[in-house]
């Protein structure tokens, strides 16, 4: 029988983290909406940073076209990007390989895969980690309405579903230049980021929604910018809600819009379910999500007050099985299990990186910031455990933790230290009738008892 | 083969005494029938492939002016089909399929899916391949497995999902294995059975683990000969760095169709062009074309046993959109090939493009189900028959009359 407190670190957190006293499955949410210690600890550059640093990597291989050492300033232009991503990946393994608040690492993954952008247009170049770090994480405890309004209305998701491209076509810009709407945003707004797909908006509410948000774009390539000369003129309705029509039209309207959004009940339905997937199970206890859901409406949003009721449930503390982890979630946890230390992660190069996180989450069907679509990664176990994703898991499992660690620790050992009173008997036998430590380990990283949470 | 069950035996022998016949790990691959010599090649095009674009329709008077941005017929390079429709250039390398009669299209199609145009639920119906109704809901299985339950002598070798995802068009109580070029397990035969025990007790793991294993021996022989850390490091990334191309997974489809398998899948992505589309949809054409010429160099003699569909879950809306691009739409294309093919044509009823003849007064109107031509494609090749396809692979399908696919 598990107990709360290795639970709360299994299912909740990035895992055990051996040497480390277990906290009180209560500190969760404490710890949540206090101080984000980890991320002062190993800090990201911000958006406006790394746009900068987009848009002179971009003129510095336009400067090369043609120079005699073009092809040098070129290739020392795309390492230096290169190196950049590397270490934004090396940090946010690093935090959720040191944190004692290991549910806001796992919330920022959650939000971040909710609003998914993927890509390197123009200022998005190695600027993803940035996006999340300003328009996600902050809002992690705080309200969703908040969280919506940063990550749609952020150069990055701008870019990413074209809304830069949006002109309403009776606007002043869209009759000059017989330019036109882009649906992208819109209708992902509604399916993906709001109400749900199937939730009962029509398309007529998509391009409604879509003629509002024209207007919306970016000066100097990576700030956002509201241009009433390219928003569509008159009201729109959106899901019997009048928005816009004020001349000149302004970003209010938008806003306006986002909180209502934010506040349906479809919203908290959809968000509730998919919170409750993430953690306990793709097939959710009704009641959980119910209750999730008063929460959400009753709080105007509070994201801090929906973890706090899926915590108090029940159905929050099932003894499992759990979720699968998802690659990212797999490796993080497991470097903790082993006790690598978080700054040899952080300063890890470029390579190396590579070798141990990078390629293995390609393999194992999650290449990082690479999701398919603005759907993100897949939300059941089947799509994570597959044959070719399970080889590569295991393959991680046997050979990484000899890389990592001079001296692996005796497996039996280690499967208490990682797993606690979570480590079940056969795993326990298996693990003991290992022919190599290395084996032993790897047997123990590779179980179910590890992989699922 | 025999290394693998034997070791199978000894592990399930050893601690779970008499239900090792029960196992599925018992299908006696070796002795089981191949069920044919034709082959199928399924391709999902994600992102939801412009029909009009591709297969362009340029002699309907309403296509040019709703696309003023856009390069439409042989005027601008398209290579002229029939008079009325024209292939993108950026199909040009297979025009010796299409003179060979190893090319054709079907037009104005589309899966029962309508009026919400989610990629995600649209691709979902598209593999589960049911009625119109059931998206959203979780599929327990996709319609080329329900084929292959219909198929006794399928062995895990018969069908093969290629890629590093998961499949849903595969998924399901008839055995096939998904896997991905490159992909191996690389185990001491001791490690080996001590994990297929942990995994014993988790349904998911124990399949997993158990088509990991047969893939792995059945392409690399004995995994008995487990390599260092250094060596299974250095062997998993260079596998993740190669093994996604659209060339190393075709080539692997192709070798396993000439080996046992006779059903293979995978899925070709960048089909999602709402901006700048004369350039984005050149790449994701480039990457179909290849992926059909690869196979139909890889599959050697059996090519002419062999017919490509490649289908995507919906079509692009008729007009340009404000940024050079297409948004979600209904009516779509399909894309055949393969020696089987009776091609060189394009087969359907054309709606027409006015105003008024389209779906939502935006849309291509479909004018026949896609899954029809699959129907029809399977039956010709495996012989199925149509209340067995109508009913129970493609339920609520009315297929309809022979559109004559095959040759």
């Amino acid at each position: 029988m598990t107990s709360r407190a290795t639970l709360a670190q299994i299912r909740f957190g990035t895992g055990l983290r051996p040497g480390r006293p277990l906290p009180d499955a209560d500190a969760l949410i404490d710890r949540l909406t206090g101080p984000d210690h980890v991320a002062r600890r190993y800090p990201l550059e911000d958006f406006e940073t790394r746009a900068v640093a987009a848009q002179t990597y971009l003129s510095e291989l336009r400067a090369a076209r043609g120079a005699d050492d073009g092809p040098e300033c070129r290739a020392a232009a795309r390492r230096i990007m290169r190196d950049a991503k590397s270490r934004q990946l090396a940090i946010s393994l690093a935090r959720g390989v040191a944190s004692d608040d290991g549910l806001r690492e796992r919330l920022t993954w959650f939000w971040a895969d909710h609003f998914t952008t993927v890509g390197q247009r123009a200022v998005m170049r190695g600027a993803i980690t940035a996006y999340v770090e300003d328009a996600i994480r902050p809002h992690v405890a705080g309200r969703f309405g908040d969280m919506l309004e940063a990550a749609i209305l952020h150069p990055v998701m701008i870019l990413y579903l074209d809304q830069e491209r949006s002109i309403g076509p009776n606007s002043r810009n869209g009759l000059a230049n017989g330019r036109g709407l882009n649906e992208n945003l819109a209708r992902e707004l509604l399916e993906l980021h709001t109400l749900g797909v199937n939730s009962g908006y029509t398309q007529r509410d998509v391009r409604q929604m879509a003629e509002l948000l024209t207007g919306i774009g970016l000066a100097r390539g990576r700030e956002m910018v509201f241009r009433p000369g390219n928003a569509e003129p008159g009201p729109e309705e959106i899901l019997g809600e009048t928005y816009g029509g004020a001349d000149p039209a302004s970003l209010d309207e938008v806003r306006a819009a986002l909180q209502d959004l934010a506040r349906r009940p479809e919203t908290a339905r959809h968000l509730c379910t998919k919170l409750v997937d993430y953690f306990l199970s793709d097939g959710p206890d009704a009641g959980v999500v119910e209750a999730m859901t008063a929460a959400y409406l009753q709080s105007g949003g509070d994201l801090a007050a929906v973890m706090r009721v899926m915590l108090a449930h029940d159905a929050a503390w099932h003894p499992g099985p759990g979720r699968v982890k998802r690659p990212f979630h797999y490796v993080v946890s497991g470097l903790r299990a082993l006790g690598v230390v978080p700054d040899r992660i952080a300063r890890a190069r470029q390579r190396e990186i590579n070798q141990w996180a990078q390629l293995p989450m390609v393999a194992m069907g999650q290449r990082w910031q690479g999701a398919g679509g603005p759907d993100g990664f897949f939300d059941d176990d089947p799509e994570w455990i597959h044959p070719q994703a399970l080889a590569a898991r295991v393959g991680w499992a046997m050979a990484v933790p000899s890389r990592m660690r001079r001296r692996l620790p005796d497996p039996r050992e280690f499967a208490t230290a990682c797993l606690g009173d979570h480590a079940g008997d056969t795993l326990q036998w298996a693990a003991a009738r290992a022919e190599t430590r290395a084996e032993g380990v790897g047997i123990i990283l590779a179980s179910p008892d590890f992989m699922r949470s | 083969m025999a290394a693998l069950t034997r070791r199978e035996m000894l592990l399930r022998s050893a601690v779970l005494g008499c239900s090792a016949a029960a196992s599925p790990l018992f299908t006696p691959v070796a002795l089981a029938s191949v069920p044919g010599d034709n082959r199928l090649v399924v391709i999902i095009l994600r992102g939801a492939m412009d029909g009009l674009d591709v297969i362009q329709p340029y002699g309907d008077p309403a296509l040019a002016p709703a696309r003023p941005g856009f390069e439409i017929g042989p005027e601008t390079g398209a290579l002229d089909l029939d008079g009325f429709f024209a292939l993108h250039p950026g199909l040009q390398d297979l025009w010796p399929l299409w003179q060979a009669g190893e090319l054709g299209f079907a037009h104005a199609v589309s899966t029962p899916y309508r009026n919400a145009r989610s990629h995600f639920d649209g691709q979902d119906l598209l593999e589960a391949g049911t009625q119109a109704g059931t998206e959203g809901r979780a599929h327990d299985d996709g319609w080329l497995n329900r084929f292959l339950q219909t198929r006794p002598g399928t062995t895990r070798e018969t069908a093969l999902a290629v890629g590093r995802e998961d499949a849903l068009i595969l998924r399901g109580a008839a055995p096939s294995v998904s896997w991905s070029p490159a992909s191996r397990l690389s185990l001491s035969p001791a490690t080996s059975d001590l994990l297929g025990l942990i995994y014993r007790d988790d349904p998911l793991f124990q399949a997993a683990f158990a088509d990991a294993r047969f893939y792995s021996d059945l392409l690399y022989g004995d995994v008995a000969a487990a390599a260092d850390a250094e060596g299974m490091m250095a062997a998993m990334t260079r596998g993740a760095a190669r093994a996604g191309s659209t060339s190393a997974i075709a080539d692997f489809a192709a070798e396993r169709l000439r080996a046992d398998a006779r059903i293979a899948s995978f899925s070709l992505g960048g089909w999602d062009t709402h901006r700048g589309q004369v350039g984005s949809i050149r790449r994701a054409l480039g990457h179909l074309s290849t992926a059909i010429l690869r196979l139909r160099a890889g599959l050697g003699p059996d090519w002419a046993r062999t017919t490509v569909l490649a289908m995507t879950e919906f079509g692009r809306t008729l007009r340009e959109n404000g940024s050079g691009g297409t948004d979600h739409g209904t009516g779509a294309a399909l894309v055949m090939a393969g020696g089987a093919l009776n091609g060189g044509r394009v087969f359907g009823d054309w709606p027409g493009l006015e105003e008024a003849a389209l779906f939502d007064r935006r849309d291509l109107m479909p004018t026949r189900d896609v899954r029809a031509y699959a129907a029809w494609a399977m039956a010709g090749l495996f012989g199925t028959g149509r209340s067995t396809l109508e009913d129970q692979i493609f339920p609520g399908l009315d297929m309809g009359a022979d559109p004559g696919l095959l040759r």
